[in-house]
């Protein structure tokens, strides 16, 4: 079936855009970097590393629990900063837990709702295409509580097969489903609302780490079907050091808190505590203020893009990069062939060359790629790759950067003659 | 012509020697470059205090796979003590060109992991940046900055 291609295009040019973000106009050897290492962690726009100066040029005091005027305009900025992102997933503010980044949000829920809830004999089910951060808590899980970890097979084109995971589900043992909405490591975009209809009707809790799809696309975490939604803040063109943790208010009310300290509580007796509403329950001791705030100006900036747009923009750029390097003789593309069906990201391999090395050639004309060992050990036997190299886009990305990653790639295959 | 991926180092990443097992061993190690991934074993047969012969087995960069095949006809005949007091400048001089930090760990692997089998450390060589801050290239990055 033929679907209208969405045409909603960004309000400024790609050039005003690329103006935002100060690290763009870099050289190195004469060279303009061509940062094409987005999915690893984005660039920041003026916007929001002016956002965390400001806040600490004018605005800086603790949250929380001071009368004066300064705490209150810290509360304002960095509770609007929750807002904002709050705004930009389409979750009320209160359902948003602020946390360190996606793997603190992942272990979040390994320590809280999964203790009390995957006990021996259960299964955690997780995929091949997993980000170590949504593969290592769970080892920790089901070592601790005599858990069995399972994994959900990727096919040749990089998908998930839904019968193997009826297939899974029907054996009646899985407590949580654990995926990534968009792979880091394929670029797949996976089903994720049958994922979770077809595991609540099993029975099963589920857990998408959205740390690559809240940066390149719209996303409303309550039409993912998701019970837990995980996502980082600095690859949303945010600052590092702050993540999301979302869920439903009723079952943030109800998981145990985290980790205790001083904002999680209500009161504190001899022996024992009463707990602070959520979202405060989960973050317990001084937040990472400066970094709320910068967030909030992240999430702005896409919102003022427009997401539909910052995803037709890098589906073009990456539709283009596909063709390109798919074009070079002795590459071989991981992850579905249809730039419509991904993220904004491409994981290759050129025969005869590492990517490591392959990395390092493209880094001498400024062109920044990532290369390393991003699929969990099963995928990894199976495609019998041990690394890839990734170029992965955002939306101040082009395809004249793409270009330049197609010489270095080429460069490097007549040096290694190839 | 470019410096690290010149023809030496190229012959040797392409056809590596001293890479099979050795079914006669006295040691052995192996281990990886956090990094990238590289891989990286060694099987070695001593004669009293010496190495006798020394295979190399991995996969990974040229820089670790190239490096392993340059040294090791060089570490054949050592001591383990002559072994112990190898560090960096061994490797860079045998490879005959400096190593920027980012590749240093692909260039002492195959040493670290002789050490290893010898010595029963799991450290990386010194020089190494974490081991051995150089001074020169921490003021050459600050200044950079």
């Amino acid at each position: 079936v033929a679907v209208a291609a969405r045409t909603a295009e960004l309000p400024r040019s790609v050039e005003e855009i690329r103006a935002d973000f100060p690290i763009l106009s870099r050289e190195f050897g004469g060279r303009r970097v061509a940062y094409l290492d987005s999915a690893a962690t984005a660039q920041k726009p003026e916007a929001v590393i002016e956002a965390i100066s400001s806040y600490y040029r004018r605005s800086n005091a603790n949250v929380h629990r001071s009368m004066h005027e300064l705490a209150a305009e810290a509360e304002h900025l960095y509770e609007g900063g929750r807002a904002k992102v709050a705004s930009l997933v389409g979750a009320p503010p209160r359902e948003i837990v602020f946390v360190r980044n996606a793997t603190e949000a992942i272990n979040l829920v390994r320590y809280t709702w999964a203790r009390e809830h995957v006990g021996a004999g259960d299964v955690v089910l997780i995929s091949e295409m997993e980000h170590h951060s949504n593969v290592v808590p769970w080892q920790l899980l089901c070592q601790e509580q005599g858990a069995e970890l399972q994994y959900l097979r990727v096919d040749d084109q990089g998908r998930l097969d839904l019968a193997e995971l009826d297939e899974r589900l029907a054996g009646g043992r899985v407590r949580l489903v654990a995926v990534a909405h968009v792979s880091n490591v394929l670029g797949t975009i996976n089903p994720v609302g049958e994922i979770s209809e077809r595991a609540h009707a099993a029975g099963a809790m589920v857990l998408l780490d959205g740390s690559q799809a809240v940066p390149q696309m719209p996303v409303d975490v309550k039409v993912t079907g998701a019970d837990f939604y995980a996502f980082t803040g600095h690859k949303m063109i945010g600052p590092t050091g702050i993540g999301v943790l979302w869920a439903r208010r009723e079952l943030l009310e109800e998981m145990p808190p985290f980790l205790g300290g001083g904002s999680m509580i209500k009161a504190v007796e001899d022996d024992h505590s009463t707990w602070a509403t959520v979202p405060a329950k989960f973050e317990a001791g001084t937040p990472a203020i400066a970094e709320g705030v910068g967030l909030g100006a992240a999430a702005d900036y896409l919102a003022a893009l427009g997401m539909d747009a910052v995803r037709a923009h890098e589906v073009e750029v990456t539709a283009y990069a596909l063709d390109r390097i798919s074009a070079l003789d002795g590459v071989t593309v991981h992850g579905p062939p249809d730039a419509a069906e991904r993220g904004s990201l491409v994981s290759f391999a050129v025969e005869g060359i590492h990517p490591h090395d392959l990395a390092e050639l493209c880094n001498r004309e400024a062109v920044c790629i990532r290369a390393g060992h991003h699929f969990v050990q099963p995928l990894r036997r199976r495609l019998g790759v041990p690394a890839t190299a990734r170029a992965s886009f955002s939306v101040y990305n082009t395809t004249a950067e793409v270009d330049r990653l197609i010489g270095a790639l080429e460069n490097a295959k007549r040096i290694f003659g190839v | 012509m470019d410096q690290l991926y010149r023809e030496f180092i190229l012959d040797h990443y392409t056809t590596p020697r001293n890479f099979a097992a050795l079914e006669q061993r006295d040691a052995e190690f192996q281990d990886r470059n956090p990094l990238c991934g590289d891989e990286m074993g060694v099987h070695i047969k001593l004669a009293g205090d010496r190495i006798e012969d020394l295979r190399f087995h991995g996969t990974g960069c040229a820089i670790s796979q190239a490096t392993a095949s340059i040294i090791s006809d060089e570490l054949k005949g050592k001591t383990v003590a002559e072994v112990a007091g190898l560090d960096r400048n061994f490797v860079t001089e045998e490879i005959g060109i400096e190593l920027s930090p980012t590749r240093l760990k692909c260039g002492l692997l195959s040493l670290k992991v002789v050490q290893g089998a010898l010595l029963g450390t799991d450290e990386w060589p010194s020089g190494t940046p974490e081991q051995d801050p150089d001074a020169s290239e921490v003021a050459r990055l600050r200044n950079e900055i």
